[in-house]
């Protein structure tokens, strides 16, 4: 089994060498060939790996490959930690990541760089398989800076657009902040267990804090000038590494990378910014929930952050135009969806959804990159519609991931993937004793409204309607290749059922055999009984909200098609507000990018070049420049001058003679 | 073989390959290959007897080892070496990018070649001495005295402001050095022995170690750079040659920090614990200051420059931190630095050689036509950036994790270093190498050529070994700043006892 686990994680690295060294000389279809078909390897003994640890008998694995730093009590190696949570995200990575190298050998088959693109689709999927494995906090940020990495190269791949390169810089310093957080978190926990290891910090949170009722324990580290008994010091040390899931997963504040890194190519879009890297911050916090259930107060930030994003980015989602960035969105939405789970305790929801979004979010972006390959790079969906006859099997493959995104189902009878993920994770909102649960599912009922509205808007604008491209692209437009079209069907199978096979593992009655305690809930988190016994109201509110999202899409934009303008110019202030973004980013560059410019030149020209020199070497040069043109000056050459000079010498030094020996 | 002179062996090795230059004449290409033949294997040579040290290097040792010690002047001066797992480590870095140091400078200098390559031999000599020199006086000889050789490369072989750098640089670091010769000076006549070893043994008077701990300070906190002493560095390093500048930051500022290892943590415990927030200070504004002057730079090899102060704020950070993981994590950093700074002014050399400046505006695009100088020159600023799986990452993080102990609000702001040394390094990476070939003049540009390839693999290679596994460094330190570290909490423990009794 350990030489498995390697094969799974090591094989894409050996993918990426061989692509990045030689790709040149093997040529572009030799490298496509050795890094997909190594991926398929991976890929099956995922498979294997997960019936076996999740489904099967499989007790938590354990890997050691190879020292690492080792300072003091600060000792950490290189290895493998799998459990159910690993398996089932190393079935999610390498199935998308998988499809994502076939797709790519179509979609990008005009792209003179293919054996560059595809090394950095392995390096990529090597690094998230390093995160997800990693069985001690510094490992896991390793894969957390590696997809951070292989992100910024992906998205600034077409590295003559300097749109891209602005992209790719912004992904990896506004990830640099939340890692900012995750840094800082994870020293605190180093300092508060001496370890940054899982299990020995697993194994002393679950007695860390004081029995219930007993006095609350003298201060155990002083945090910034505040003094934190044990329960603020693990409250603390779960916000900053929330930091760090906030950055990578897109959250509101941190969010603002995420529509921008759609200038890549749209399979990174699919696996990195949808299905794998930004659910990232959601593993995080899952894996160390160990020490999130013991902080309420972290788990309360979770949620009011994880259903401020559901709701914001829906919002904006609502108006955009770039049919890529609409999906954006809506990732950034369906992440704070999981969010909310995470923060009422309900991870097995949070993964659950994790897990299905993947399939059918993959499905939506690469239906997105096919219909863009149909309608020659276009993504402007102002410029589409009508495309439903001329790419039948795309549209339908969309429209699988659409009602799977939305939500379809028939509550208590079947459903499509997210219907299954969606309900569960509103339902423990309703059901969570958390302070803040009626305001969380507030937000997010109205976002699943939101979502289902920009959803259908999509699909409409895109493939219903008259054509609104010239007719120059139109006559162009082509069906995608088989290549292509058969990871949307493979996808398309996972939306679709996904949920309902496998509901009952993730969020059900196979809940404790499922995950074998990979994921901690206290003793008194009951979430996973009480969801079921909500009001009726709450288990179809989702659906209403669905059917309304649907109606309303169908009316403005099938039936009266002028309705959208005409709305647009009665609330233009909102909708402006709305296309802007909520101008988060004109915010940020204000506050930040200029001024940090600002005071840089500043710092440089006044402090270092005024100030510091100024007084410093220049001045003093200067000064020393004076006194020797006095020196010069007083050289005259004569002869009694110097006699002169020498003594008041002598009498100066007789003087202070005579006075130090009369003390 | 134990008692071979192991250490005076590679100290003064450099100096028998001068011998062998001095005897050579410099008026054709003949002769021009016979200097650059015999530079390139001296300094071979000399790495490999340094790394033959290393690899006799008894790591479970904490104390000197190797030592050589003769009677010299006969004033209790004496001739002492010896090596311990802080300064082993040093000697092969020194050793190790000589050789670079030559082959960068193959074509590059075309007046006086022989005499360059006598200050770089000579310079070598100096700076390995520093490093093994038991002896107070004859560290501080070779101390001062690598300063000449530097001023007199960039002095000779700089660019146009090279006057103006390298007086900057010689009085800055003069003006330090000074104190520090009065401090030696005290210290003989306090403890009546200059003999480090047994300095380190010595108590000094609490007030004493104040004032000695403040002129050493002078010394090192130029050397380091620490802000704000540290402008002499810019410049140097903009007019120094290539060469010059890989040494400058490669081994020269690590003069700094091996000397607060060496000298004001054993010496004067309670001095360095008394001034510790001060120099906490002084590292935080040189991370956040420094690196936003950097971001705003024109020049390519200054904004290295600048860099490089950013990055030496983690190690006097690292050491003042004084627990394990700060010390070995400052130990890492000088070294992770000495590689990966030394790498990032080679890829400067490459792109100077052909196109004659280092204004950031002139390039843009070489990832078109020189996509092997692109791969190396990003290996190299992810390591600067400090990403896992790089040198650069392992002695940041160390570091940060020894502050955080220390004081958490050290940490905090330091550790908002890694955005903003996110922000120059990103930012001056696509200006210089992505975009479209646009500009006329680096259309004509060559990818790296089978020398420059020389150069810069090897450190590619070593940036991404010692990122994936740093053990042998770990494991060369750990006794010797085990050793370090409880000694210098013992004299705070010892003082604080004396402290309480009396009262």
């Amino acid at each position: 089994m350990d030489t498995i686990i390697k094969a799974i994680v090591f094989l894409p690295l050996i993918g990426f060498l061989i692509a990045g060294l030689f790709g040149t000389s093997i040529g572009a279809k030799a490298s496509e060939y050795v890094t997909s078909g190594l991926m398929l390897i991976a890929l099956a003994l995922s498979w294997y790996v997960f019936f076996d640890v999740a489904l099967g008998e499989q007790e938590m694995i354990k890997v050691s490959v190879l020292r690492w730093i080792q300072s003091g009590s600060f000792d950490v190696e290189w290895g493998f930690r799998v459990d159910t949570l690993t398996a089932v995200m190393f079935v999610v990575v390498n199935t998308v990541s998988t499809l994502v190298h076939i797709y790519s050998i179509g979609y990008m088959h005009h792209d003179p760089h293919r054996p560059r693109f595809f090394a950095y689709l392995s390096l990529f999927t090597f690094a998230m398989l390093m995160l997800i494995t990693s069985d001690n906090l510094v490992q896991m940020f390793f894969g957390w800076e590696g997809v951070g990495l292989a992100s910024y190269l992906l998205i600034g791949f077409w590295y003559k657009k300097p749109s891209a390169n602005a992209a790719a810089i912004k992904a990896f310093i506004v990830n640099r902040v939340g890692d900012f957080g995750f840094s800082l978190g994870i020293f605190l926990v180093f300092v508060l267990f001496g370890s940054v290891n899982f299990e020995t910090i697993f194994a002393a949170a679950q007695t860390y804090l004081p029995a219930e009722g007993a006095a609350a324990g003298e201060a155990v580290v002083t945090l910034f000038g505040m003094h934190l008994e044990k329960a603020d010091a693990i409250t603390a040390a779960c916000l900053l590494l929330f930091m760090g899931a906030m950055g990578k997963s897109a959250q509101f504040l941190l969010h603002t990378w995420l529509p921008d890194a759609m200038e890549g190519p749209t399979p990174v879009s699919a696996l990195i910014h949808a299905a794998t890297m930004v659910t990232a911050g959601v593993f995080l916090v899952a894996r160390m929930s160990p020490l999130f259930e013991l902080s309420p107060d972290a788990l309360t930030v979770v949620t009011i952050i994880g259903a401020i994003t559901a709701f914001f980015a829906a919002t904006v989602g609502l108006v955009q135009n770039d049919i890529k960035r609409v999906i954006a969105y809506s990732t950034c939405s369906q992440l704070g969806y999981m969010f909310v789970a995470l923060g009422v305790g309900a991870y097995g929801a949070a993964i659950f959804h994790l897990f299905t979004h993947a399939f059918f979010k993959a499905l939506l972006f690469l239906g997105a990159g096919s219909v863009i390959h149909a309608v020659d790079g276009e993504q402007d969906m102002r410029y589409m519609g009508g495309l439903r006859p001329h790419i039948k099997v795309t549209y339908w493959m969309m429209f699988i991931g659409t009602i799977a995104l939305t939500g379809v189902g028939i509550p208590g009878v079947i459903g499509t993937a997210g219907f299954y993920s969606k309900d569960a994770i509103i339902e423990s909102t309703f059901a969570s004793h958390s302070a803040v649960s009626g305001f969380a599912f507030a937000l997010l009922v109205i976002a699943a409204l939101f979502t289902s509205f920009y959803s259908w808007r999509l699909t409409f604008m895109t493939f219903h309607g008259k054509p609104r491209a010239s007719s120059d692209v139109m006559h162009h437009v082509h069906e995608s290749p088989q290549v292509m079209l058969v990871p949307l069907y493979i996808l398309g199978i996972g939306a679709l059922a996904a949920g309902y096979f496998f509901h009952d593992h993730f969020f059900g009655e196979g809940y404790a055999e499922f995950w074998k305690g990979a994921l901690f809930t206290s003793a008194e988190n009951e979430i996973l009984h009480e969801y079921h016994h909500v009001p009726l109201w709450v288990k179809w509110s989702p659906f209403c909200a669905m059917a309304l999202g649907l109606f309303t899409a169908w009316y403005m934009y099938i039936r009266r098609p002028e309705l959208p303008k005409y709305l647009a110019e009665q609330h233009r202030g909102l909708y402006q507000f709305l296309l802007n973004k909520w101008y988060f980013d004109e915010l940020y560059d204000l506050l930040f990018v200029r001024s940090a410019k600002w005071l840089g030149t500043f710092l440089w020209k006044e402090g270092d070049g005024r100030v510091i020199d100024g007084y410093g070497p220049n001045g003093v040069a200067a000064r020393v420049l004076n006194v020797t043109d006095r020196v010069v000056r007083l050289q005259t050459g004569y002869l009694y001058h110097y006699a002169f000079a020498m003594l008041i010498g002598i009498a100066a030094l007789v003087t202070w003679m005579m006075f130090r020996s009369s003390f | 073989m134990t008692d071979w002179p192991v250490l005076s062996a590679v100290t003064f090795m450099p100096l028998v390959g001068v011998l062998l230059l001095l005897l050579t004449r410099e008026d054709s290409a003949y002769g021009r290959r016979n200097i650059l033949n015999v530079s390139l294997l001296t300094t071979i040579f000399t790495l490999a007897v340094s790394v033959y040290i290393w690899y006799q290097f008894d790591a479970s040792n904490p104390g000197f080892q190797m030592i050589e010690k003769h009677e010299w002047l006969g004033t209790g001066i004496s001739y002492h070496l010896g090596v311990d797992g802080i300064s082993v480590l040093f000697v092969v870095l020194s050793a190790f990018l000589m050789p670079f140091c030559v082959l960068a400078s193959w074509l590059t200098i075309e007046k006086r070649l022989k005499a360059y390559m006598i200050a770089f031999l000579v310079l070598e000599t100096f700076m390995i001495g520093v490093f093994v020199s038991l002896d107070i006086v004859l560290f501080y000889v070779f101390f001062e005295a690598g300063l000449i050789p530097m001023f007199i490369i960039i002095g000779v072989w700089g660019g146009k402001d090279r006057v103006y750098a390298s007086y900057k640089f010689f009085l800055y670091t003069l003006l330090g050095s000074v104190l520090m010769l009065l401090a030696i000076m005290a210290m003989y006549w306090q403890a009546g022995t200059t003999d480090i070893p047994q300095l380190i043994a010595y108590n000094f008077p609490r007030q004493m170690q104040t004032w000695l701990w403040l002129a050493f300070f002078a010394s090192f906190a130029v050397k380091m750079p620490m802000w704000p002493v540290h402008t002499w560095l810019p410049d140097a390093h903009v007019q120094a040659p290539t060469a010059g500048s890989v040494i400058l930051a490669g081994i020269l500022l690590k003069l700094g920090g091996y000397g607060f290892l060496r000298f004001s943590l054993p010496m004067f415990p309670l001095a360095s614990d008394y001034f510790a927030p001060f120099v906490f200070t002084l590292s935080i504004v040189a991370i956040i200051y420094t690196s936003l002057v950097a971001m705003m730079q024109t020049d390519i090899k200054k904004l290295i420059a600048y860099s490089s102060v950013a990055h030496m704020g983690y190690v006097t950070m690292g050491i003042f931190a004084a627990n394990t993981q700060g010390v070995q994590g400052a130990i890492f950093q000088m070294l992770s630095h000495g590689i990966v700074s030394g790498a990032l002014f080679l890829c400067v050399g490459v792109v100077y050689d052909r196109l004659h400046t280092r204004e950031i505006v002139a390039y843009g695009g070489l990832v078109n036509n020189m996509p092997k100088y692109a791969v190396a020159f990003m290996v190299f600023t992810m390591a600067n950036v400090g990403l896992p799986g790089t040198s650069g990452f392992v002695g940041e993080v160390l570091t940060l994790v020894g502050a955080f102990r220390a004081n958490t609000w050290v940490a905090l702001f330091a550790t908002s270093g890694v955005i903003l040394s996110a922000a120059y390094a990103l930012w001056l990476y696509r200006r210089v190498i992505f975009g479209a070939l646009e500009k006329e003049s680096l259309k004509a540009l060559l990818d790296l050529s089978p020398r420059e390839k020389a150069i810069l693999y090897p450190l590619v290679i070593l940036t991404i070994f010692f990122g994936v596994y740093p053990a042998p460094i770990f494991d060369a330190t750990a006794a010797s700043v085990d050793l370090l570290v409880n000694n210098y909490s013992a004299a705070l423990q010892a003082a604080q006892n004396v402290a309480l009794s009396v009262q």
